[in-house]
């Protein structure tokens, strides 16, 4: 029945001189993310985006746009003639469609072509009318708050008529806001604090910390899928598997076990800082919550983030956990989370971790290791892997040539 | 050396040359079903047949008592619920041991929700069952008991002949069932003075493809079947036949009972050198199961199955270690330390938890080579003590 889609983008509406810049990265996102379907006509009218003769495929693009940052809504759209009798039957089928048990309605209209000899009030009269007549379950009319609205676009050729209306994700598109680096471990926090950055129009690079044989190859395996899931809706990460072995390794024998997970998450920011920087990635992306695990209470951010002199976001930082494990439910990226591989922070945990650790005995804990050397040797070891909603497309030996 | 060293035989085999070819041509060829009317059903059926014979053959009992299922864990479900349900009506008690392979363990779990009765019997701290613990489970109205010959993670080797004159001296309508899943081909099997009345073999664990498992089925047992369809394997386990499998596990059986006269003592005299030489060379090691060398050739040992811990380190780290160096072995448990729990054969041996956590087993084959075990002892005690120091524990 539907023939086309319509695309709200509310937000990006709002932002005065940028917002022909967002409206075109939104029309890019789109067409990159359904591309593999179709290639479709997009036009820009009136602040809304319109999909043309998707026909069939209608169900399958909106379940793609609905996962696009910056989409706020979109509505499937049946495009009629001019004809008011045959424009009556459509607006009952699409009545149907987002109303299929009885309810309360109402119609707009809207008359962009002035030529048209009956005037929107009159149209809204007729159809509603037609409506309340024709449809087979209990409906009335109610024009302050109905369960859906009838919307009835008179144009110059032929009149939009469309209700159902589907959420998107909303925020920006991704690509408005700049480049950001992930850093991602195999569990529940991290993936929902890039998508969460995607939202706001973060470009996301993510980096995982690979400790083998300290973690498993299936931990990696995990992270490459929750990176697959999360490029479902960016289209493309590119994620480095960061090599943390020697580091580790330097850490277990140098350094006082109370001090061990501070001390590894210092060298990951430190190394990360770095990797941020090799990709032009202007902040970090982090899955820490307040108070969550001993790395994550107030002093021990404070120690951790010391090293680094770039922005660390914190997307989830007040939430609580049955909030994180909601969203990472809603986009799909849990049920991989919890299958029970090792990532880096749970082979090292010493039966007393420190909690409140100091900047000073975190310093006097580093003196044995070499740093710069230990961040550097780590660093020309780590790989690229360009992930898509596909899996692996490529696969760099280096940092430096994944550009 | 560049080659893979595998050393996890116990999991599973590589299939051998000739049972792939032989199933090939099943696939290729000689694909009808052996329920069709026709020349190529009754080829199918001819085929069967024939590994049906060779399976008894070895095992040196009936054709007709042999039924094909679909692996290990479906022979031991028609083994143990097809007793049961068939003859609660003489009793409701089971006897088992605590450290069966899951799919023994969970039938029986399942088993005492539906109204059995189930005595689990204890193992010794090199995994043995008390013969006199057995005598004192045994009850009117006990209708089965099941025993693992071989312990699948420690290799203790049960007196399997022993606990079957002492259940049909008891009660010669007792069943007696036996797990030979880990023993077949690597320990002496005689069923008929052993008194089994029921035994699991599986394809994959003797370089047979996976999918496939045998049940022997004493004739005179009448089998609550647990499939229902067209009658296929005497009505006890219907569904088509798995052809190819079928074929692959009566020429894997051959072919390794074939090699078992030459090549078992080989390998009881690797593992007991390699008990020798892993003991030497690192320190603090804990043989877990029987730990002396003369009970490998007493054959209280299996010469296949090698579960050491070393204390101090985890065993999932120096198994991802040891993978580094194309070196595969497994461990006996995951030590994800959200949701770990370890082994119940290792904690019903009472292990410590450090030699829980740090226990691995290396599992050879009929085709293991010395150099293999030479090559492993070039990096093990390394990795060991360095995971060691690491890890500080």
């Amino acid at each position: 029945m539907y023939s086309d889609i319509l695309v709200r983008y509310g937000e990006i509406s709002l932002k005065g001189k940028n917002r022909k810049l967002f409206e075109k990265i939104l029309m890019q996102n789109i067409k990159l993310r359904i591309r593999d379907i179709g290639r479709f006509t997009i036009e820009r009218t009136f602040g809304r985006i319109y999909l043309r003769k998707v026909n069939e495929l209608t169900d399958k693009v909106i379940q793609r746009l609905t996962m696009i940052p910056g989409v706020v809504s979109v509505s499937p759209v049946v495009r009629a003639g001019l004809d008011l009798d045959e424009f009556k039957e459509c607006a009952l089928n699409v009545l149907l469609d987002a109303l299929p048990n009885g309810g309360t309605f109402k119609v707009e209209t809207k008359r962009a072509n002035k030529q048209y000899p009956l005037k929107s009030p009159e149209v809204t009269r007729i159809l509603g009318g037609h409506l309340l007549t024709n449809y087979p379950h209990e409906l009335t009319v109610d024009v302050h708050n109905p369960d859906v609205i009838v919307y009835i676009e008179i144009r110059e050729h032929d009149v939009y008529i469309y209700s159902k209306v589907v959420a998107g994700p909303g925020g920006l598109p991704i690509g408005a806001s700049g480049r950001g680096l992930l850093l991602i471990s195999g569990g529940i926090d991290s993936p929902v604090a890039g998508w969460m950055g995607m939202k706001r129009g973060v470009t996301i690079d993510a980096l995982h910390f690979h400790s083998f044989p300290f973690t498993s190859e299936r931990s990696k395996e995990k992270v490459i899928e929750l990176t697959r899931i999360l490029a479902q809706y960016s289209g493309r990460i590119r994620l480095v598997i960061g090599h943390f072995t020697d580091i580790q390794k330097a850490i277990g024998l140098h350094c006082p076990e109370k001090l061990h997970i501070t001390i590894m998450r210092r060298m990951m920011f430190r190394m990360a800082t770095k990797v941020a920087d090799m990709l032009n990635a202007k902040v970090l992306l982090t899955g820490e919550s307040i108070g969550q695990v001993a790395s994550q209470t107030l002093e021990s951010m404070e120690v951790i983030n010391a090293v680094t002199n770039i922005p660390v976001l914190r997307p989830l930082i007040t939430a609580d956990k049955t909030e994180i494990i909601d969203i990472a439910r809603k986009i799909g990226t849990f049920e991989t989370s919890i299958l029970p591989y090792e990532d880096c922070c749970t082979v090292f945990v010493p039966e007393a971790p420190a909690t409140k650790p100091k900047i000073k005995d975190a310093e006097a804990a580093e003196v044995n290791l070499d740093i710069d050397q230990l961040i550097e040797d780590a660093i020309n070891k780590s790989e690229v892997l360009i992930v898509t909603s596909d899996g692996i497309v490529a696969e760099f030996d280096r940092i430096g040539d994944s550009e | 050396m560049n080659n893979i060293v595998y050393l996890d035989h116990s999991a599973t085999t590589p299939v051998h040359p000739k049972v792939i070819t032989a199933m090939v041509e099943m696939m290729e060829e000689d694909y009808g079903n052996p329920s069709s009317l026709h020349r190529m059903g009754m080829v199918a059926e001819k085929k069967i047949r024939k590994a049906r014979e060779q399976v008894a053959e070895v095992l040196g009992v009936k054709s007709k008592e042999i039924i094909f299922t679909s692996g290990g864990t479906e022979a031991n479900n028609l083994a143990i619920r097809g007793i049961a349900l068939q003859y609660a009506n003489r009793g409701k008690h089971l006897i088992t041991t605590t450290i069966e392979h899951p799919s023994v363990l969970n039938t029986f779990k399942e088993l005492e929700t539906e109204g059995f009765t189930v005595t689990y019997l204890n193992v010794d701290r090199e995994g043995f069952i008390q013969i006199d613990q057995l005598k004192e489970a045994l009850i009117p109205g006990t209708i089965l008991v099941s025993v693992m010959h071989v312990n699948n993670e420690i290799g203790s080797v049960q007196p399997i002949q022993q606990i079957g004159e002492l259940i049909k001296a008891f009660d010669h309508r007792t069943f007696f069932h036996v797990d030979a899943i880990q023993s077949f081909s690597k320990t002496e099997l005689d069923l008929s003075q052993m008194k089994i009345d029921l035994l699991t073999i599986s394809g994959h664990k003797i370089h047979g493809p996976k999918g496939i498992g045998a049940l022997y089925v004493n004739e005179k047992i009448n089998l609550k079947p647990q499939l229902y369809g067209g009658g296929q394997e005497r009505n006890i386990r219907s569904g088509t036949e798995n052809v190819p499998g079928i074929i692959g596990l009566g020429l894997a059986v051959e072919l390794i009972a074939e090699e078992q006269k030459s090549k078992i003592d080989k390998l009881r005299k690797l593992k007991a050198w390699f008990l020798e030489e892993v003991t030497k060379q690192i320190d603090d090691v804990k043989i877990n199961g029987p730990a002396s060398i003369e009970d490998i050739y007493s054959e209280k040992s299996t010469p296949q199955i090698i579960n050491l811990s070393f204390p101090g380190l985890k065993a999932e780290v120096l198994l991802h270690a040891l993978e580094d160096f194309e070196i595969y072995v497994s461990t006996g448990s995951a030590c994800h330390s959200r949701n770990s729990e370890p082994s119940h054969v290792l904690q019903a041996i009472k292990l410590s938890g450090r030699e829980l956590e740090s226990a691995i087993r290396i599992s050879l084959g009929y085709w293991t080579r010395r150099e293999e075990l030479e090559y492993l002892l070039q990096h093990l005690p390394g990795l060991v003590s360095e995971l060691r120091i690491l890890m500080q524990r």
